[in-house]
């Protein structure tokens, strides 16, 4: 109980530190990210406190709707959500405190920033339906306010646009799931809610309404547009927060619906997070390998990474629906790890990328290069996250795609036959998505920071101050430490496993070492992280000492060879596109109808040749640009009834009212 | 209980040195044999370890672009190899950290010094080193949806996704033709001459511009780098020889119990495996042309397909449908 009180200070300091920055001007700003840190701090210690100690609390405020009030609740599902997001306000806020107090606070960006952790923060401790949506709308509304900061570019208005009306479609959604569970007696509160099981058919259109909700704010596609164009035009350190953390907001919001309140589940709920979550990590990775903006690439491996995380979900969902606890709780743990590890990295990735921005002012890829040697530490972090997101052992990123492997690997002894069909081309286009991040992540980090630097902005660049560079070092430990101890988080998660699977992942103790990572039992899977990265540590350290003992350690510099043929201009060296090239003719061609066209000119013309590239994007024409254009149609049409004569707005009247009557005397 | 510790400690560090000191030596039997299919002399068996030393003994010349990713990978890239090498089961099972991985784990393991290399090879800022790495990834991409599809196939067989208690397995299990198993076992030689870089996918042996990929992420290194690079792209050959050999043809492996005489058939049996596995690469590489790079697709994905396949009689052996 008194957990729930000091959230309520924190969240409390925060709210009216956004309320006095909104007053403020100028350098007075900079209050605002030691504060939110501070309260990111306390809130996080006590969701740790609930998820370790499982002492959950709740409260009723006489707030909001008369009948329902207000009603707030700590469980460890919340807690264990808590954590993830306020760790990434930490960060964002501590990259916050290095911003130049003189140049780069503006009102438009810090009163908002508490806002936003405030309002992520209250949705997970929601529970009612009207508290929920309401801290709901809150969040979504903050962040719009954040994208639409620099409403000076048309491309951020624009993002701007979208995402409000995504935001609003997927609200909508929300609002349906929840009527669908409070059902006709119109019970919101959630304690309500789970004490009756909804009918089949209202379960399934509960079920999409939250997966159109919630997906809509993760970017599962195809409801993604939204998410590569807001995401990259927020300030880097929000994008972190949206990117790193806010999605999560929208998996908890899944989470909370499909294993909490909707009740036991039907085997088949699991199939539309598998596919969709399937279809968004190929794709999304494919748009992001394609994508020449460094921001816009995280994006789009975000929308990667919730897709990954919709997989483990609904493999959770079906394991449990056929009472295989065990499988689900390697599923369920794999999908929360996820949740953990990708905020750490893909904040880390994020805050990066505001590095890069702030030292060259530029973020496409093709002008970048040779940062390792301007920004040393910014690089070094920068690495650490881009193995950890492409699922490299021994970081983090590697753990929770393990345990999907293993529950991709179990789903074979399921029972129903289109899961068992299901099983292999879910771990192919899995292990797709994996090799892809690889491939996506290697041409982030060798366009950007390796090479020669291919503009006169990336070789002045400088490294950023102390405070951001601390943020991004503590990600990059983070990601390097929950690499090691996965065994450890995986066995902290127990109690929410516990609550939604109703099992665990076998303890540390059943292991051969203290911290293996179990699936199923030792004699089955076991993935030991300290002892290969000892082995690999001990390998490399003597290898390093062999060598040099043995051989010629003279090192000389020269030109680099490149064949005999070395070009000094840094215009010969691969680019971000070159790079791009085999995967987009082996892959493009087939999701994108990408093309390739040689214009040369004749023999004896001094023309340059031209080479151009066409990308089509099918998910945006079907389902953005037509119903775009149907609604535009649509409303072109009914523009003519605007200008009628009164006689026949009259009958028109008449008219509407024949048929409702008719209607209600058959009815009737 | 410590004896035993002590001689499970001996075993894998055996086991470490076994096979890196045998790597070269299978390198040298694929080269042999090719040329002595070609009715060339051909190098000595030996040549692959003279090559190293050779190379040991070079002084390193770095280009002036290069920064720290580029000297420190060489050690990584091998440390990495040579602990993956170390993990499959080679001639007993149950060696004393074979534990700490399964099959995905060693796949990503690999895949950790795939990305180093790739970016190595992205370091100096030289075109070739850009189209060896941007090559080098696409055919990753191809092989591990592949690679992952043989893994489920054999832990729908074994139940279990070590390399030892599939080996195991299949030594326990009494022998008979499983079409399933036949198909994987084509799928994972289809990927595991893609990883290597071995033809059709690509040509160790040329330095062809505009064909190289493996070659063309490793041209900036010389000297000890390189030597150590080489020593990786060994190993890595002996570690999917070897993965071959324990899920395909485990017999004479020791098992966990077995004392030292037979880890000395093993041993024996496993070295002889290996040289046969070399020469029938040897054999297939004259045999067969280097592909188009954009032909490589439907090369691995034969192997996709087959693992695909593999996959569905397995369930129907397993008579999930009955």
């Amino acid at each position: 109980m008194p957990g729930l009180y000091v959230s309520g200070v924190a969240l409390g300091a925060l709210a009216i530190g956004a309320a006095m920055a909104s007053l403020v001007r100028g350098p007075a700003l900079a209050f605002v990210y030691p504060l939110s840190a501070l309260a990111a701090v306390v809130l996080g210690v006590v969701d740790l406190q609930v998820l370790l100690s499982g002492s959950e609390a709740a409260i009723r405020l006489p707030i909001g709707l008369p009948t329902i009030g207000f009603h707030l609740r700590l469980d460890t599902l919340s807690a264990f959500f808590g954590i993830v997001i306020n760790g990434g306000v930490v960060a964002a806020s501590l990259y916050g405190m290095g911003f130049d107090r003189a140049k780069e606070l503006t009102p438009r960006v810090e009163p908002l920033f508490p806002l936003f952790a405030a309002a992520m923060n209250l949705v997970l401790i929601a529970d009612d339906a009207y508290a929920f949506l309401f801290s709901w709308e809150l969040m979504s509304l903050a962040s719009w306010a954040l994208v639409v900061a620099r409403h000076t570019d048309p491309e951020c208005r624009r993002a701007a646009h979208l995402y409000l009306v995504m935001a609003a479609i997927g609200t909508v959604a929300l609002l349906f799931a929840f009527g669908g569970l409070a059902g006709p007696a119109g019970g919101y509160a959630f304690d309500t809610v789970r004490a009756h099981r909804p009918q089949p058919m209202v379960a399934a259109l509960v079920l999409t309404a939250a997966l159109v909700g919630c997906g809509s704010k993760g970017g599962l596609i195809p409801l993604h547009a939204w998410l590569p164009l807001a995401h990259p035009a927020a300030p880097s350190h929000v994008s972190a927060l949206m990117s790193g953390v806010m999605t999560k907001v929208a998996i908890y919001g899944f989470v909370r619906i499909a294993f909490d309140l909707l009740g036991p589940p039907d085997w088949w709920w699991a199939l539309p997070p598998i596919v969709l979550g399937a279809m968004t990590a190929v794709l999304g990775l494919l748009y992001a390998v394609l994508d020449r903006d460094l921001k816009r690439v995280l994006a789009y491996s975000t929308i990667e990474n919730i897709g990954v995380i919709f997989v483990a979900l609904g493999l959770a969902l079906a394991f449990s629906a056929n009472a295989q606890h065990e499988a689900a709780a390697v599923a369920m743990a794999a999908a929360l790890l996820h949740v953990l590890n990708h905020s750490w990295f893909k904040s880390l990735l994020f805050l990066g990328a505001g590095a890069i921005l702030h030292a060259t002012g530029r973020r496409d890829l093709d002008g970048l290069g040779g940062l390792i040697r301007r920004m040393p530490r910014t690089a070094a972090f920068f690495l650490v996250g881009a193995l950890a997101i492409s699922a490299l052992p021994p970081l983090n990123g590697f753990v929770s795609e393990w345990l999907l492997f293993q529950a991709v690997i179990a789903a074979p002894a399921l029972p129903q036959a289109a899961l068992h069909f299901a099983s292999p081309a879910i771990g192919a286009m899995l292990a797709l998505a994996a090799a892809l991040a690889a491939a996506c992540f290697v041409r982030v980090y060798g366009t950007a920071f390796l090479g020669r630097p291919r503009s006169a902005e990336a070789a002045g660049a400088h490294d950023v101050p102390l405070a951001q560079q601390a943020a991004m070092g503590g990600l990059a430990f983070l990601c390097i430490l929950g690499g090691l101890m996965g065994s450890v988080l995986a066995a902290a998660l127990a109690p929410v496993l516990h609550k939604l699977v109703g099992g665990a992942l076998p303890g540390p103790g059943s292991g051969p070492t203290p911290f293996s990572l179990i699936a199923f039992d030792p004699a089955r899977s076991i993935y030991d992280a300290p002892v290969i990265a000892l082995f690999v540590a001990i390998a490399s350290l003597t290898t390093l000492i062999v060598v040099h003992r043995l051989s010629e350690r003279r090192t000389r510099r020269g030109p680099a060879w490149d064949c005999g043929f070395p070009d000094p201009s840094p215009a010969t060296q691969y680019t971000a596109s070159s790079f791009a090239q085999p995967l987009r003719r082996v892959y493009g061609a087939a999701a994108f109808a990408a093309r390739e066209t040689v214009v040369m000119p004749p023999p004896g013309d001094i023309r340059p040749a031209r080479f151009s590239v066409v990308v089509v994007d099918h998910l945006w024409r079907v389902f953005y640009a037509a119903p775009g254009q149907a609604v535009l149609g649509l409303s072109e049409c009914l523009n003519v009834l605007q200008f009628l004569t009164i006689r026949r707005y009259l009958v028109l009247m008449f008219v509407t009212l024949v048929i409702l009557l008719s209607i209600a005397a058959v009815t009737t | 209980m410590t004896h035993d510790l002590v001689v499970q400690f001996l075993a894998q560090g055996a086991q470490m040195t076994f096979v890196l000191l045998i790597a070269p030596l299978a390198v040298g039997v694929v080269r042999r044999v090719k040329a002595r299919l070609m009715r060339r002399q051909g190098p000595p068996l030996l040549q692959a370890y003279l090559d190293l030393a050779k190379l040991l003994r070079k002084e390193s010349v770095i280009a002036e672009s290069a920064s720290w990713l580029f000297r420190s990978a060489p050690y990584l890239i091998f440390a990495l190899t040579w602990v993956a090498a170390a993990l499959v089961p080679s001639f007993a099972s149950g060696l004393m950290f074979n534990w700490a991985a399964d099959v995905v784990a060693l796949v990503a393991l690999l895949g950790a010094a795939r990305a180093l290399l790739a970016l190595a090879g992205m370091d100096v800022g030289t075109s070739f080193g850009g189209i060896g790495s941007s090559r080098e990834m696409m055919i990753a991409t191809l092989a591990e949806p592949a690679m992952m599809l043989i893994v489920v196939t054999l832990a729908i067989a074994a139940g279990t996704t070590r390399l030892a208690g599939v080996a195991d397995f299949f030594i326990a299990e009494p022998f008979g033709v499983r079409v399933s198993l036949a198909l994987s076992l084509i799928s994972l030689v289809i990927v595991a001459l893609a990883e290597n870089a071995r033809i059709p996918v690509d040509n160790p042996t040329t330095h062809l511009e505009l064909t190289m990929v493996h070659e063309a992420m490793v041209l900036e290194y010389s000297g000890r780098h390189l030597a150590l690079i080489e020593a990786a792209s060994h190993l890595k050959l002996v570690l999917y020889l070897s993965l071959l050999i324990c899920l395909f043809a485990p017999f004479g492996m020791a098992p966990a119990t077995a004392g030292l005489s037979g880890w000395a058939i093993g041993l024996a049996a496993w070295i002889a495996k290996l040289l046969a596995g070399a020469v029938l690469l040897g054999v297939w590489e004259v045999s067969i042309a280097k592909m188009r790079v954009f032909r490589l697709p439907d090369f691995v994905g034969v192997a996709f397909v087959f693992g695909f396949i593999a996959i569905l009689l397995a369930f129907l052996t397993r008579g999930v449908f009955a």
